[in-house]
């Protein structure tokens, strides 16, 4: 007991060492949070240098004397393991810490504690937090869009029946099992487009008919993703199919189409279906500006889908294609049976990744007037009642979005598990 | 027989043909009725209008052909601040993403699952709408690091002013013609007769060495404006001398970068996991340093595996700096599409210039990274 080596943390003493880490690790953090919070600096003796960066030299003294090799404890060796073994990891770690410590109470403060809940009007927003007030007020404006106050169940009962119907395919007799491409490639999108159509735009069946003009919010992204997403899937097959195909004119037409559009940007594309598309159309002629957008979108997000899908279709064995030959198949039931099935499943990640980018897209649609979830941030922003609360519009949308696309790749990951089969 | 493979061909060709004579029916028929002309003249008529933020001189008298000219070295100029930054901090992240370090790794993939899931048309407005404003105005703004004002209307700082800069660019240029040189010389050595040179620090002595050289001889000389704070009215300041970059570019640059870092991320992630255990434990076997090991036997192969996905997020960064539309930075489309078309009116043919103007570039950098991927694959023997 009467040499100890502070130099050389052992486990001979391990207790003192533990409480001397201890110590000092709390020290150093309780300095910083003084520092940080309280405007007191307990090390201000020292010189300016030395005493900014006190915490980090205690924290890593007392990361140091914990730093003990098969101490015996489980929890010690795991965290020494992870995050402390050496010097240059201890400085990093505890940056990391104090970082962590550093801009959560702010964003805590700001999103909880000092934030404003209850109330209707800027007045209540007193605190210096956010105003979740204004979201609350907002809130319907920015689900809906400018559709009339009275009428949203039309929309609400529009998305449960679709929500319903694409849930359905789980449903399916294992009898009816091989219909279920045609019925989620052909059938749901009419279905869904005819419920839009009178459901949602109404003008019949003695509802009232709102232009399309008037939708907006996050149900407008959810439509326009929607069917974007439903479209572009099967003409990018065709595309990748075409690209791959031995017959010269398809190749190089599905080529160029395929360049074209992934070397565009998507806001040219709409601004091409804004204002120059229609003098591509005969006089008088007036296509929906919904409708124009959707296609816009499809065709621009079919071509990347395209290229996911060629890379599915390269990566399957030649051997593939040749036993389907060999059993007599045709061009096409060779690629519905054989090829398609097993590319299809190969490309999950990379076809999930392009529909995320399809639903980030969706906001670009403002170029064309039309409001969506983001657009209608920025009208709300605008309202002389409503000054200054930008932050917490963005916030929220941002929240929003996050969830979808998290989902939306966890769910891929999970279909990508689910579908693996190995080789 | 035949048939199978002619029918399909003639099906296809007719329908492009088809849609085609269609559209230009159409646009011929519209233009008459509308009498406009279908021409680029236009290109020489003087613009008459603003543009805030240009690299090269332009004022409203000059000509569309100028305007362009500036919306489109803007566009380039975020593209290429953006590529470099996004790159360094994907590579960081993405060496992160692969740390020992637990807490490091998590606030890897903290990073990477947080920005990547969010509309990069929503963080631009964020940081420009939310986070910028929050900034001082001109006259209360601190000072930073005792030559920088990070104000509401933008970064302002120092200004390097040259005398003799083509003579310091002339010297810089033959530096590298001599390190590109040296290189080819050593390597050259080494594989005759094995003999091993320092390249590297070689290489940046002569890169210091050269320019530094045409400031005591050559008469070139640098110094710097620092910006003052200058009051132009009771209530409104500016900043005289030094350099301003508007908020625009900050906030713009600031979302591409962190929003292209996250893909980036992932790729280097990839390549380097892509790299099997066995290369760098037989590397380590014969007696390579662990920095040897990186920079021979780990990052070639890694680098094969990188390239050409972020070649892909280059372009789509270019592509996405077309957003810039949003918040009125003065790219291709604001200047271009937006402002000269609301002017003359000619919606296909500048829509067109446009769209070809992003085709060529997307076209010219995948045409260069095919020939640098063929350059670095393996050469099977």
């Amino acid at each position: 007991m009467s040499n100890i080596n502070f130099l050389k943390p052992n486990k001979k003493n391990i207790n003192l060492f533990l409480f001397l880490g201890i110590l000092f690790f709390t020290l150093g953090i309780f300095d910083f949070c003084l520092n940080n919070f309280y405007e007191s600096n307990i090390t201000g003796f020292l010189p300016g240098f030395i005493s900014f960066f006190s915490p980090l030299i205690f924290c890593m003294i007392g990361l140091y004397f914990i730093r003990i090799e098969f101490s015996g404890f489980k929890i010690l060796d795991e965290l020494n393991k992870n995050i402390n073994t050496n010097n240059f990891n201890a400085a990093l770690s505890v940056s990391i810490i104090i970082l962590i410590i550093f801009s959560a109470t702010p964003l805590l403060n700001w999103f909880i504690l000092d934030a404003t809940f209850i109330g209707d009007s800027k007045e209540a927003c007193t605190g210096s937090g956010a105003c979740w007030v204004y979201i609350k007020t907002w809130f319907n404006r920015f689900m809906y869009g400018m559709y009339p106050n009275a009428e949203q169940w039309r929309v609400n009962a529009t998305f449960i029946i679709v929500l319903g119907l694409m849930g359905a395919g789980y449903f399916f007799p294992l009898k009816y099992r091989k219909y279920l491409t045609f019925y989620y490639v052909i059938i749901l999108p009419i279905i869904s487009f005819l419920l839009i159509y009178y459901l949602i735009s109404g003008g019949e069946f003695g509802l009232e008919w709102v232009e399309t003009g008037a939708w907006g919010g996050l149900s407008l992204t959810f439509i326009v993703s929607f069917f974007s997403l439903i479209f572009c899937f099967p003409i990018g097959m065709m595309l990748a199919l075409g690209r791959r195909s031995d017959l010269g004119v398809v190749k190089y037409s599905s080529l160029s189409f395929i360049e074209f559009w992934r070397g565009v940007p998507l806001i040219t594309v709409l601004f091409m279906s804004a204002v120059m598309f229609p003098m591509f159309l005969p006089d008088g002629t007036y296509v929906d500006k919904l409708i124009r957008v959707i296609v816009a979108i499809t065709l621009f997000e079919a071509a990347y889908t395209a290229e996911v899908i060629r890379g599915g279709l390269q990566a399957l064995p030649r051997g593939q294609y040749d036993a389907a030959k060999s059993l007599g198949m045709g061009y096409w039931r060779l690629h519905l049976l054989i090829i398609l099935p097993q590319a299809l499943k190969l490309v999950i990640p990379g076809i999930a990744n392009t529909f995320l980018a399809l639903v980030k897209d969706t906001p670009l649609i403002f170029v064309v007037g039309l409001l969506e979830l983001v657009g209608m941030l920025n009208l709300a922003k605008t309202n002389p009642k409503w000054l200054g609360f930008s932050m917490e519009g963005y916030v929220f949308a941002g929240i929003i979005f996050w969830i979808i696309c998290y989902s939306m790749s966890k769910y891929s990951q999970s279909l990508e598990l689910k579908y693996k089969t190995d080789r | 027989m035949k048939l199978k493979k002619i029918l399909p061909q003639i099906i296809t060709l007719l329908f492009i043909v088809l849609i085609f004579g269609f559209f230009t029916m159409n646009a011929q028929e519209n233009m008459d009725t509308r009498g406009i002309q279908f021409g680029f003249g236009f290109l020489k008529q003087e613009a008459s209008f603003d543009i805030q933020f240009s690299l090269i001189d332009y004022d409203g008298s000059m000509s569309y052909a100028r305007a362009y000219l500036v919306g489109l070295l803007n566009t380039l100029l975020v593209s290429f601040i953006g590529i470099i930054l996004c790159t360094l901090l994907g590579t960081v992240i993405g060496v992160a993403r692969l740390s020992s370090n637990y807490l490091i790794r998590k606030t890897a993939s903290f990073y990477i699952e947080f920005f990547r899931n969010i509309p990069l048309l929503l963080q631009i407005f964020f940081w420009y709408f939310a986070a910028l404003r929050a900034l001082p105005m001109p006259e209360d703004a601190p000072l930073l690091f005792g030559s920088f004002f990070m104000t509401i209307k933008g970064l302002y700082t120092p200004a390097p002013v040259w005398n003799n800069f083509d003579i310091f660019l002339i010297t810089l240029i033959i530096a590298l013609v001599i390190i590109y040189f040296f290189n080819k010389f050593a390597k050259k050595k080494q594989e005759e007769e094995g003999k091993q040179y320092p390249k590297f620090l070689i290489s940046l002595g002569i890169f210091i060495i050269l320019p530094a050289l045409s400031f005591v001889v050559g008469g070139v000389d640098l110094s710097w404006s620092f910006p003052k704070l200058n009051q132009l009215a009771l209530t409104s300041f500016t900043y005289k001398g030094g350099m301003g970059i508007p908020p625009e570019l900050i906030a713009l640059t600031l979302a591409l970068t962190l929003y292209t870092a996250t893909f980036i991320a992932e790729n280097v992630r990839a390549g380097i996991q892509g790299v099997g255990k066995g290369q760098k434990e037989a590397a380590a076997s014969i007696g390579l340093t662990s920095g040897q090991v990186l920079k021979l036997v780990i990052m070639p192969q890694a680098l094969r595996i990188i390239i050409p996905p972020t070649t892909n997020q280059y372009l789509n960064l270019t592509k996405n700096s077309s957003l810039a539309a949003a918040i009125a930075y003065p790219d291709l489309v604001l200047v271009f599409a937006g402002t000269a078309m609301m002017q003359t009116g000619r919606a296909i043919e500048i829509v067109g210039i446009t769209m070809a103007t992003y085709l060529t570039i997307s076209l010219t950098i995948s045409l260069f990274m095919n020939w640098y991927n063929k350059k670095i694959a393996i050469q099977e023997k």
